[in-house]
């Protein structure tokens, strides 16, 4: 490989990004994998009293609470099948840390920046909104959560 | 180890804090006329003290402007002066203005010479012309100090780095005699001729003779007295200015000669007076004496008071308690270490109980020592983290100051229970919300002085800012003399921004507050001051994520009250662990005025949906937690299950119910403001010894927001059987 | 032996600032916050090579600790050295009348500092 080449994978390298997908309800997600703290098997939360139905509740995560959401009800989507859904994704969002149960996590996709387009503009479906970019990889259609906008809406109105 | 410069300059500017702290407390102290005698001269060393620090660390900026306030004080302090408001107006306005500069010096930004300028002329005409003249401020040189220091034994008595003090050291060798006669004030001094001579070994090769001839025969000999003088001769290249600089603290209390070799020419050290008489010493007679000389004996004139020392100036005060500085992370970690070791030792607890040992055996024994322990660490960690109230108050006493300067008010601040400790997150954290308040109380809560006197109130209008400890809280209060609060006003703001039906029939106390509402700025009421955009409602929600409340009470004409209850600690609580729907939760124990198990005969129903407890004789309203969170629907039958006696902030009581109280303990309260956000009736989380989050309840928050539904919706026609059964 | 200094300040800066720069000198330092201070420490330890103070101090100023320190017999010979603002030339006159050894004037340049302690307290080898 001489220098060229070198230089044209360095270049390429910077623009892939690293995904985690995932599957909720039978549909294929992915969040940016430098977002991603740590997956970790679902466990009994305790519920949170005036919340949003999407929110399960909080988790003790080696001492500190984390709140957790359930994914297939924040994307507007019907609780899935019980047993399937046993993982949780704890993710970083701004300051926050925050736990997302999913049915299963597939894979770690490099996608290059290029192969990423905005989804388009649908006003029909609300969860459009939750979702940042879109992808194929190996023919399937990975949707690229936005996770700002999967933050409960409800901390910011306090009293 | 980190740079110990850098280290000292981070512990200065804390210094600096309690300087200025100590800065106001003596202006506070002249201002009630409580001042004494040491009151100018504590904050004269306050202002000097920081100019001191300043210069070491080459803050030109904060050396000029404490060194003039200093020249000011020091008029004062002279008696040259006399203090009167508007002095005092000044010096206070010197504190703001030298805490800026402490600030900015120590954040490393330039600062605004403009906007002291009125200030800095103020206080240079009350600095005498004669002192100026002098240029006083040229004497005291900021330097910024470096201490790469060689050892002590491999640094050579030279001034290498320092400016030679006359002409320049000369590179060929030179000798020197010096004659070297000490008066009797030069032992008494402390001085030691043994060491000047070793000091002025390093500078050179030098032969030392010592002249004993004054000695007089032992009989005679006064034991005090010293009768020796030395004779040196030094080869050397440093010049005679580096020599006599050996000498400069015995300057004047010794005779001394330094002739060079050669020249002949004797050259006295600038003046010495007289004592020459002491013939040149003989060579042959004096003999050669190595540096270890004995030391002739230090020579105090006669001791009549051997004991007393002198008596201090002023010894009331306390002597200074000795204090370490400690890292505030150490801190935080030890606090986060023995939370751990709290949620630890439920643990056990809980697999001693599962284990099924007798209560007698010394497990349990054992076990409960360990408890008592784990609650006395975690109280002294806690004391740890505690700090007065006073810096805070400190900081509101000038924003009452700018904010009255400000809009044209006489305002007085009060302040009262400075020295009430609090968790010092919650001091932090309190600053803003406190800031809004007084600025409110300046703004809208006091009139102006016309109005004031026109209603027969004295002009200066007064706030009172106090700390108190209160059952197992503290509480801090903001009151005004004002006009109260303008409730017909407030009511139609609150109604035209549709914050309340325009019919509602509100009471003082509801109406009091609406102006926590998220919503209700008074925008026709927007001033300088306090209209930034930010409510009350916002200060409403930064006591509220302390675990705080706030209440108002106000009197038309007499003014209004804002109070904040705080909790001690943001670390640990006392609870009572309950059990509603499945769900286990906390109750503050201190919340909690009585437990009782329902019968039949205790509930009443009261509305439709509603019932209230009896209890001697004294109905109290009944709310349903499981209900109220959402756990389950009203219960058809109360019976068997708890409840808990609460008293909210009014004095009104409610009864909370539980299906059961399954313990008490403490635990280590975790917040879900920073993880989640706020809930209504929740004030934090915990984690419990089996590991599970409970949610910590808030009962006044519950009770503020509750629906009290406690019958099933579909039985509304029918009494409640089980109260009846 | 270890030279062993006392030094006397209000100000925990300069208090500091003096340690450091002693430490760094191979020089034991003790310290006290004021005279009335001082004179305590002074009951606890072996009797200092030197004593550098501050004048302006709380409860017991520079010149009180000179004086009482000059008014006891087991420690009327200790070299005392002031720190002080003030220049140097009234400095000399003052600091020598209230009985102390030499003087220092603040900011102090370290190096000026311990040659001053030489002065009037030796080195440890010396």
């Amino acid at each position: 490989m001489d220098e060229t080449d070198q230089a044209l994978c360095a270049a390429q390298a910077e623009k892939e990004t690293e995904l985690l997908s995932f599957i909720v309800g039978d549909q294929d997600y992915s969040v940016d994998i430098m977002s991603v703290r740590e997956i970790r098997s679902a466990s009994k939360a305790t519920p949170l009293p005036r919340s949003p139905s999407y929110v399960l509740g909080v988790i003790n995560l080696r001492g500190t609470v984390l709140p957790i959401l359930d994914l297939s009800l924040r994307l507007g989507m019907d609780r899935s099948a019980e047993l399937a859904r046993n993982v949780i994704i704890v993710v970083a969002i701004g300051d926050k840390t925050l736990g997302l149960l999913v049915d299963a996590v597939s894979d770690i996709l490099s996608v290059a920046a290029d192969d990423l387009q905005p989804p388009p503009d649908m006003q029909a479906d609300a969860e459009n909104q939750f979702v940042s970019a879109l992808t194929i990889f190996e023919d399937r259609m990975i949707r690229i959560l936005d996770l700002d906008s999967v933050l409960p809406t409800m901390s910011e109105e306090a009293a | 180890m980190a740079d110990p410069m850098a280290e000292i300059k981070a512990s200065f500017f804390i210094e600096c804090d309690e300087l200025l702290e100590a800065l106001q407390d003596g202006l506070q102290l002249i201002e009630n006329g409580e001042q004494d005698s040491d009151t100018v001269n504590v904050i004269f060393r306050a202002v000097h003290s920081i100019k001191g620090g300043a210069g070491a660390f080459g803050l030109t900026q904060l050396v000029d402007f404490a060194h003039r306030f200093e020249t000011v004080l020091d008029e004062l302090r002279a008696d040259r002066m006399q203090i009167d408001q508007s002095l005092l107006a000044l010096f206070y306005q010197c504190g703001d203005v030298l805490s800026d500069l402490v600030r900015e010096s120590r954040d490393g930004v330039a600062h605004d010479i403009a906007s002291v300028q009125p200030v800095l002329t103020a206080l240079d005409q009350l600095i005498p012309a004669d002192e100026e003249d002098t240029d006083d401020a040229v004497d005291f040189q900021p330097m910024a100090v470096s201490l790469d220091l060689p050892d002590l034994d491999d640094m050579p008595l030279t001034t290498d780095g320092l400016p030679p003090l006359a002409g320049g050291p000369d590179d060929t060798a030179k000798t020197y005699l010096i004659r070297f006669v000490p008066q009797q004030a030069l032992y008494t001094l402390g001085n030691e001729p043994v060491f000047l001579l070793s000091a002025l070994s390093e500078l050179g090769t030098v032969q030392v003779s010592c002249d004993d001839n004054a000695v007089p025969p032992l009989e005679d000999l006064d034991p005090e007295a010293g009768y020796l003088c030395w004779e040196i001769q030094i080869q050397t290249t440093k010049d005679e200015a580096c020599l006599s600089e050996v000498f400069e603290f015995v300057e004047g209390i010794c005779t001394l000669e330094i002739t060079t070799l050669g020249t002949a020419q004797p050259t006295l050290c600038d003046s010495i007076g007289a004592d020459l008489a002491i013939s040149p010493p003989d060579p042959e007679v004096a003999p050669n004496l190595e540096l270890a000389l004995p030391s002739p004996a230090p020579s105090p004139s006669p001791v009549t008071q051997a004991t007393a020392p002198a008596p201090a100036n002023d010894t009331r005060r306390e002597a200074p308690r000795a204090t370490v500085r400690v890292e505030l992370e150490r801190v935080d970690r030890l606090v986060n270490l023995v939370g751990e070791l709290v949620i630890n030792q439920a643990m056990l607890s809980q697999s001693v109980d599962a284990a099924g040992l007798s209560a007698n055996t010394s497990v349990h024994t054992g076990l409960e020592e360990f408890l008592q322990l784990t609650r006395d660490i975690q109280e002294s960690v806690m004391l740890i983290r505690a700090q007065p109230v006073k810096s805070l108050f400190q900081r509101m006493s000038r924003i009452v100051r700018e904010a009255s300067r400000d809009i044209g008010k006489s305002v007085r601040l009060r302040t009262d229970g400075e020295n009430t400790e609090v968790d010092k997150t919650v001091i932090e954290r309190l600053a803003d919300p406190l800031t809004h308040m007084i600025r409110n109380a300046v703004d809208h809560g006091l009139e102006t002085d016309a109005d004031r006197v026109a209603a027969g109130k004295p002009a200066e209008g007064t706030i009172e800012l106090t700390a108190a400890h209160r059952s197992g809280r503290v509480v801090i209060e903001v009151r005004d003399d004002g006009n109260g609060i303008n409730r017909p006003k407030v009511q139609s703001i609150a109604i035209s921004k549709g914050l309340v039906p325009k019919d509602a029939d509100l009471t003082d106390s509801e109406i009091d507050n609406l102006l926590f509402l998220p919503g209700f700025s008074t925008a026709t009421e927007v001033s300088n001051l306090s209209g930034r955009g930010v409510g009350m409602d916002v200060v409403r929600s930064a006591i509220q994520a302390l675990g705080g409340r706030i209440s108002i009470a106000s009197t038309p004409g007499m003014g209004t009250t804002f109070s904040i209850s705080l909790p001690l600690t943001l670390a640990v609580l006392d609870g009572m662990v309950v059990r509603v729907a499945d769900q286990t939760l906390l109750v503050p124990l201190n919340a909690i005025l009585e437990t009782q198990t329902l019968s039949a005969n205790d509930i009443r129903a009261f509305g439709p949906e509603t019932n209230v407890i009896c209890i001697r004789d004294s109905f109290v309203a009944m709310l349903d937690l499981g209900a109220e969170l959402g756990y389950r629907a009203p219960l058809q039958s109360y019976v068997g299950c708890v409840m808990l006696l609460v008293a909210t902030e009014d004095g009104s009581k409610a009864a909370i119910i539980v299906d059961a109280i399954e313990d008490q303990r403490q635990v280590v309260i975790k917040g879900l403001q920073d993880s989640y956000g706020r809930i209504p009736g929740i004030a934090a989380a915990t984690i419990l010894g089996d590991g599970q989050i409970a949610l910590i309840l808030d009962p006044i928050d519950l009770i503020a927001n509750s629906e009290w539904r406690t019958r099933p919706p579909s039985l509304e026609q029918h009494e409640v059987g089980a109260c009846n059964g | 032996m270890t030279l062993q200094v006392l030094a006397v300040d209000d100000s925990r800066t300069m208090r500091d600032m003096v340690r450091l720069t002693l430490t760094n000198a191979g020089i034991a330092t003790h310290l006290a916050d004021d005279g009335v201070h001082a004179l305590e420490v002074l009951d606890g330890m072996p009797t200092p090579d030197a004593i550098i103070t501050d004048i302006n101090m709380p409860r017991m100023d520079g010149f009180g600790l000179i004086d009482a320190v000059r008014a006891r017999t087991d420690c009327r010979a200790i070299p005392i050295l002031v720190l002080t603002t003030e220049s140097a030339d009234d400095m000399k006159t003052r600091a020598r009348q209230a009985g102390a050894t030499g003087w220092i004037v603040k900011p102090f340049d370290p190096q000026k500092l311990v040659k001053a302690l030489k002065m009037v307290a030796g080195t440890s080898n010396g």
